[in-house]
């Protein structure tokens, strides 16, 4: 056996970097009112575009969206990828739908799960409604949403959610 | 080449820890302010550019958040550097140079709260050889300072002058974090957190934001009959190895007081991004402006926020500028341990 090493090209130097996070106002008051199994999106002040989740701006003014807007829990597929890759740490089992969600008197869509329907019937703009997890498992997140499944309501054509300055 | 002038900065009240205030929501008033003072909003800049540190949110591309503070559709021309927003105000100056803009928004924005800033600072160092060790922040400051005081370049006497100054200095500056008098005694009982440096040689954990507006000399005849001019900029590096670096000198500095032909030359005020209370008085010294109100914002003492500090003090030099009778100011920002990068930014209000 030869006692030669190879020469190294690389070396570890493992970073540990704690931090305490904060969401931002606008965003913790969307969370509080999630905790309570509640969507409540933010409008902006002048052009009147709702935000969900809100981030607390409205990128088309530059301004903060101060008005809550309470919304329901359904809305329709805006567009959806068929995952058949694992995630390492992910335990959903592929294939599985991740989906743009938008819900009904938003003006912007979010990420999340479609269940409780076969992959192959899944289409652009299915109604959707959210089934949340038992109300004791409720925290600040949205995966107090477990998925959306469909609903039985006509299809929306989604060209028509397009924002239209009031 | 085309003149550049600052027509407007403003800056966020210096907190220290902003609590569930964000990044956007520290910028957004920031922004507000300057554009309703100009009467103008984000559809009169021609570029956008902001200056902070991932590092600092803890989330990678954490900038591109920040942008939700300004309005982006229809689409901006924008950019961002890793680095204090002093170096966001200098490219934005290239790029009306150039012909590309004739107005640009700087804005800088940085929370130290929300992590351990020692920790994070020297992850800037290099990641082979001094990263791995973890220095922080203030003990490399103190091998500095521990240079400089056995060479005697810097007195025990103007470190506590500095501490006491900036925060005399401090009632100048609304937005100051700290603004409580110390007397020598005070200074003398504190305990040494790094040798030489105690906790008032340092400065305060600083959350904020900063914004600034810059425009063609032209265009900022449409805002002011007196623009402030950039007459000069130069930004020169030391050496990134600690140990081949003379800590006592500063040539990169000298060769920009060289290149923008400052030595001897006579300003009426400067900022200085003098982080630690020996820095004060050792560029002061390297700079040639012993006898040259410095720092009448009370500086980084007494508020210092990461990204924003270099700004700040161009800011604060237009400021005094624009407020007094005075034309001729001098900023300086720094980036990098021991005083490693320097800006010097020359100012001078048109008659």
């Amino acid at each position: 056996m030869s006692t030669e090493e190879k020469p190294k090209d690389y070396s570890e130097s493992p970073i540990n970097l704690e931090y305490f996070y904060t969401a931002g106002s606008a965003t913790t008051r969307f969370l509080n009112q999630v905790k309570e199994g509640k969507l409540v999106g933010q409008a902006c002040p002048k052009c009147k575009a709702v935000y969900v989740p809100p981030r607390g701006s409205c990128p088309r003014c530059g301004v903060a969206t101060n008005i809550e807007v309470p919304l329901t829990d359904k809305g329709c597929i805006e567009s959806f990828t068929v995952v058949h890759i694992p995630i390492p740490g992910n335990p959903i089992v592929p294939p599985y739908v991740c989906a743009m969600i938008r819900l009904d008197g938003s003006n912007i869509s979010f990420l999340h799960l479609i269940q409780g329907v076969d992959i192959q019937e899944i289409r652009i703009g299915m109604r959707i409604q959210a089934v949340w997890k038992p109300k004791e498992e409720w925290t600040h997140s949205l995966e107090n949403i477990k998925w959306f499944a469909p609903i039985d309501e006509p299809d929306i054509d989604v060209a028509t959610l397009r924002f239209k300055e009031s | 080449m085309k003149k550049v002038a600052i027509i407007g900065y403003a800056q966020h009240p210096i907190l220290s820890n902003a609590g569930a205030l964000n990044e956007v929501e520290l910028i957004m008033p920031v922004v507000h302010h300057l554009f309703d003072g100009l009467g103008i909003d984000q559809k009169n800049i021609d570029f956008t550019c902001s200056g902070s540190c991932d590092y600092l949110q803890g989330a990678a591309f954490a900038f591109v958040e920040g942008l939700s503070a300004i309005q982006t559709n229809p689409p901006i021309k924008e950019s961002h550097v890793e680095m204090d927003a002093a170096w966001a105000m200098y490219e934005s100056m290239l790029k009306i140079q150039m012909g590309d803009a004739d107005t640009a928004l700087i804005y800088g924005f940085g929370k130290s709260s929300p992590g351990n800033l020692d920790s994070i600072m020297s992850l800037q160092m290099d990641p082979y050889y001094i990263s791995p060790l973890w220095p922080d922040r203030v003990s490399l400051a103190a091998l500095q300072a521990r240079v400089l005081l056995d060479k005697k370049i810097v007195t025990k006497e103007q470190m506590l002058s500095a501490v006491i100054e900036a925060r005399v200095n401090s009632k100048n500056n609304k937005n100051a974090l700290i603004n409580d008098l110390i007397d020598e005694s005070t200074y003398l009982e504190e305990e040494i957190i790094s040798s030489p440096l105690n906790a008032f040689d340092c400065p305060p954990i600083s959350d904020g934001s900063s914004a600034m507006i810059i425009a063609s000399e032209e265009k900022a005849y449409e805002y002011t009959d007196k623009p402030i001019l950039i007459e000069g900029i130069d930004h020169r590096i030391e050496s990134s190895n600690l140990g081949s670096r003379d800590l006592s000198s500063s040539k990169s500095l000298q060769a920009s007081m060289d290149h923008l032909q400052l030595n001897n030359f006579e300003f009426d005020v400067a900022e200085l991004h003098t982080q630690f209370s020996f820095e004060l008085p050792f560029l002061r010294s390297l700079l040639g402006l012993v006898d040259v109100p410095t720092n009448l914002s009370g500086g980084p003492l007494v508020g210092n926020v990461m990204m924003c500090a270099g700004l700040d003090a161009i800011g604060k030099t237009y400021e005094s500028l624009k407020q007094n009778d005075l034309h001729r100011g001098l900023a300086h920002a720094s980036s990098g341990p021991c005083l490693q990068h320097n800006m010097l930014v020359h100012l001078e209000k048109k008659q």
